[in-house]
C-alpha cells in the first residue's frame, strides 16, 4: 500500500498545469491578446470616439466638448451638399462597380489561354492597383490637362473633335464625374480581375469537356457554365469594390477636389473638407458616420458567405 | 464540324483574346507609359500642342529628373517612406506571425469568429477613422511627425496580414510540430524552432503586403502631416508638388513613376498569394 503522503504528491503533479510554453490554451491566448489590443485601441477606440463626437460640438480649436443630440446630423441632412454628395457617392460607386464586374470578367476570360508574354501582360494589368493611387491619379491628372490633354489631342487628330472645341474633363460637371469613374474603374479593375480568374482556374477541366462534348457554344457555354461557377468569387470581388469605392476619397482629391461646385464631391471628401480643413470636427464626423449602412451591409454579406463557405 | 471550320474558329477566338488584351493593356497600362515619355521630354515639346505628344519631338532630357532630385524633398520623402514602411512592417510580423499562428491552431467556433472579426476589421475605412485620429494625435503630441503613421498604419496592416498568416499557418501540417514536441520541443518551442523556419515564404509575403498597403496609404498622412519635409512619397507630390499653379508635370511624371513601378514589380511576384487571401472560403 501507497503512503498517503506519496499518493498525494503524485496526485498534485499530475493535477498541476504544464508549464507556460505547453499550455495551448493559455498560449494561444498570449499569442492573441497583443495583436487584439491593438485592433482594439486602434480601431476600436477611434470609431467609438468618432460615434462620440458626431453627437458633440468638437472643433480643432477647442478642447471642450459638449452633447448636443442630434444636432449634427441634422445639420448634415439639411445641407443641400449632404444629398449632392450622397448622390454622387451612390453614383460613382454604383457606375464604376457594374463597369469592373462586366469588364472584369470579359478581361479575366481572355488571360484563362496560356501564350507567351503572359506574366508581362499580368504585370503591365496590375500596375494600377499596385502603385500608390494617389499617385496614378496624379499622371490622369496630366492626361486630363485642360490645354495639353493627350486625349483631346488624339481626338483632334482623328477628325472627332473641331479646331476650337476644348473639352474641360475635370472642369465640367457631366465630364468630371465620367472622368473620376473611369479613373476609379482604372483602378479597381485590376483587383477584380484577378480574383476573378483566380475563380476561373478553379472550375475543374472535366465541366469543360463535358460542355464541348456536348456541343456547347462559345456564348452558351460562357452564361451556362463559366459565369454561374465564378458567381461567388465575383460577389466577393464587388464586395471588396464598393467598399474601397464607396469610402474612399484620393480619386477625388486629387482630380477634382470634389469640384466644380460639389459636382463631384463625395461623401468621404466632404467629411475631410468639413473635418479636417474646415476645422468641424463634430460634423466631419457626423458625415463619415453615413458610410456605416453600406459597410454594414457588406459586412452581412461576408458573415453569410463565410459560414456558408464553412460549412461547404 | 470540318477541320476547316474549327481552325477559322480557333482563329478568330485567338484574334478575339489578342484584340480584348491590347484594348486592356492600352488602357489600364497607358498612364504609366504617359509618365515614362513625359518624364524624359523638353518643356518646349511638352507644351506645343501642334507636336505629336506619344513621340518624343526633341532629344530626351534628364532636366526633369535633375529638378526633382536637387530643388525638391523628393528624395526625403522617399526615405520618409522607406522608414515608416519598415517600421510598420516590424510591428506587423511582430503581432501579425503570433496572432495567425494561435488562430490557424485553435480549435472551436469562436477561433473562428475571431478570426473573421479580425479581418472584417480591414474593412473598417480609414475615411471613419481618421477625424477622431487627428484628435488623438494631436493629444499624444505627434502631429507632423512620421511616428504617428508608424502608430495609425498597423491598425489596417495587423488585421490583413493576419487573416494571411493563418492561411499559412493552417497549411502547415500538424504532424511537423508533434514530432517535434515528441523529441522534446516544448508547444512554444515547436512553433518558435520548426514551423517559423518553414514560415519564411508567407512572412515574405505578409512583409511585401505591409509595405505595399503603407506606400499606398494616403489618408491618414494627408491628415497628420502638414510640414513637407514629413510627407511620404504617396501624399507628398500631389500635396506639395500640385499646390499653387504650376505644375513642374515632367518631374511629377518621373516622381511618380520612380515610386510605383519598382513596388509593383515585386508586389507582382507575390500577387497570387494575396489574391488567396483575399478569396479563401470562397474557392472550394
Amino acid at each position: 500500500m501507497r503512503s498517503p503522503v506519496i499518493a498525494a504528491t503524485i496526485d498534485s503533479k499530475a493535477a498541476s498545469p504544464p508549464g507556460l510554453a505547453d499550455n495551448e490554451r493559455w498560449l494561444w491566448r498570449l499569442m492573441l491578446a497583443p495583436a487584439v489590443a491593438y485592433i482594439l485601441l486602434l480601431v476600436g477606440f477611434p470609431f467609438c470616439l468618432s460615434l462620440f463626437y458626431s453627437v458633440s460640438n468638437a472643433t480643432v480649436g477647442s478642447t471642450e466638448l459638449q452633447f448636443v443630440g442630434l444636432e449634427n446630423f441634422q445639420r448634415v441632412l439639411e445641407s443641400q451638399t449632404f444629398w449632392v454628395a450622397l448622390k454622387n457617392t451612390v453614383v460613382f460607386t454604383l457606375v464604376s462597380q457594374i463597369l469592373v464586374m462586366v469588364l472584369g470578367n470579359v478581361l479575366a476570360i481572355a488571360l484563362t489561354a496560356d501564350f507567351r508574354g503572359r506574366w508581362l501582360v499580368r504585370l503591365l494589368i496590375l500596375l494600377p492597383w499596385v502603385a500608390p493611387i494617389s499617385l496614378g491619379s496624379i499622371g490622369w491628372l496630366w492626361i486630363f490637362d485642360s490645354i495639353y490633354s493627350v486625349i483631346n489631342w488624339t481626338l483632334r487628330a482623328a477628325h472627332l473633335l473641331g479646331p476650337h472645341e476644348w473639352p474641360i474633363w475635370l472642369g465640367t460637371p457631366h465630364l468630371a464625374m465620367a472622368s473620376i469613374i473611369a479613373v476609379q474603374v482604372w483602378r479597381m479593375l485590376p483587383l477584380a480581375t484577378v480574383i476573378i480568374l483566380a475563380g476561373l482556374s478553379s472550375i475543374p477541366q472535366d465541366i469543360h469537356d463535358a460542355a464541348a462534348v456536348d456541343g456547347a457554344g462559345f456564348w452558351r457555354h460562357l452564361f451556362e457554365i463559366t459565369l454561374p461557377l465564378v458567381l461567388p468569387v465575383g460577389l466577393v470581388a464587388l464586395l471588396f469594390g464598393i467598399v474601397f469605392t464607396f469610402t474612399d476619397l484620393i480619386v477625388v482629391f486629387v482630380l477634382t477636389r470634389g469640384g466644380p461646385y460639389d459636382t463631384t464631391q463625395v461623401l468621404a471628401s466632404w467629411a475631410y473638407f468639413t473635418g479636417i480643413q474646415g476645422g468641424d470636427l463634430a460634423g466631419g464626423a457626423a458625415i463619415s458616420l453615413f458610410l456605416l449602412p453600406v459597410l454594414a451591409a457588406v459586412a452581412i454579406v461576408f458573415l453569410r458567405y463565410a459560414r456558408r463557405a464553412e460549412i461547404a | 464540324m470540318t477541320p476547316f471550320g474549327a481552325h477559322t474558329r480557333r482563329a478568330a477566338a485567338a484574334g478575339g483574346r489578342t484584340a480584348v488584351l491590347v484594348f486592356f493593356v492600352t488602357f489600364l497600362a497607358f498612364p504609366f507609359y504617359w509618365m515614362l515619355i513625359t518624364t524624359f521630354k523638353t518643356n518646349q515639346d511638352l507644351y506645343n500642342t501642334a507636336n505629336n505628344p506619344y513621340l518624343l519631338n526633341d532629344p530626351p532630357t534628364l532636366h526633369h529628373l535633375q529638378v526633382l532630385f536637387n530643388d525638391t524633398q523628393y528624395l526625403q520623402w522617399l526615405a520618409n517612406t522607406a522608414f515608416v514602411g519598415i517600421a510598420v512592417v516590424a510591428i506587423t510580423l511582430v503581432l501579425a506571425v503570433p496572432a495567425g499562428y494561435a488562430l490557424a491552431r485553435m480549435t472551436g467556433a469562436w477561433a473562428q469568429n475571431l478570426g473573421i472579426a479580425i479581418f472584417l476589421t480591414y474593412l473598417v475605412p480609414p475615411t471613419i477613422l481618421f477625424i477622431p485620429f487627428s484628435r488623438i494625435i494631436a493629444a499624444l503630441n505627434l502631429q507632423d511627425s512620421l511616428w504617428s503613421l508608424v502608430l495609425v498604419y498597423p491598425s489596417f496592416t495587423v488585421p490583413f496580414c493576419t487573416w494571411l498568416l493563418m492561411g499559412f499557418f493552417k497549411a502547415i501540417p500538424r504532424d511537423l510540430e508533434e514530432a517535434a514536441m515528441i523529441d522534446g520541443l516544448s508547444r512554444l518551442g515547436a512553433f518558435i524552432k520548426v514551423v517559423i523556419p518553414i514560415s519564411v515564404a508567407g512572412m515574405l509575403t505578409a512583409i511585401i503586403f505591409a509595405f505595399t498597403l503603407v506606400t499606398q496609404e494616403f489618408v491618414y498622412g494627408v491628415t497628420f502631416i502638414t510640414s513637407s519635409a514629413s510627407y511620404t512619397v504617396s501624399v507628398g507630390i500631389p500635396t506639395f508638388l500640385v499646390r499653387g499653379d504650376v505644375y513642374f508635370w515632367g518631374s511629377m511624371m518621373g516622381a511618380c513613376l520612380i515610386a510605383s513601378v519598382p513596388v509593383a514589380v515585386i508586389y507582382n511576384l507575390f500577387v497570387d498569394r494575396f489574391v488567396a487571401g483575399f478569396t479563401v472560403g470562397a474557392l472550394k
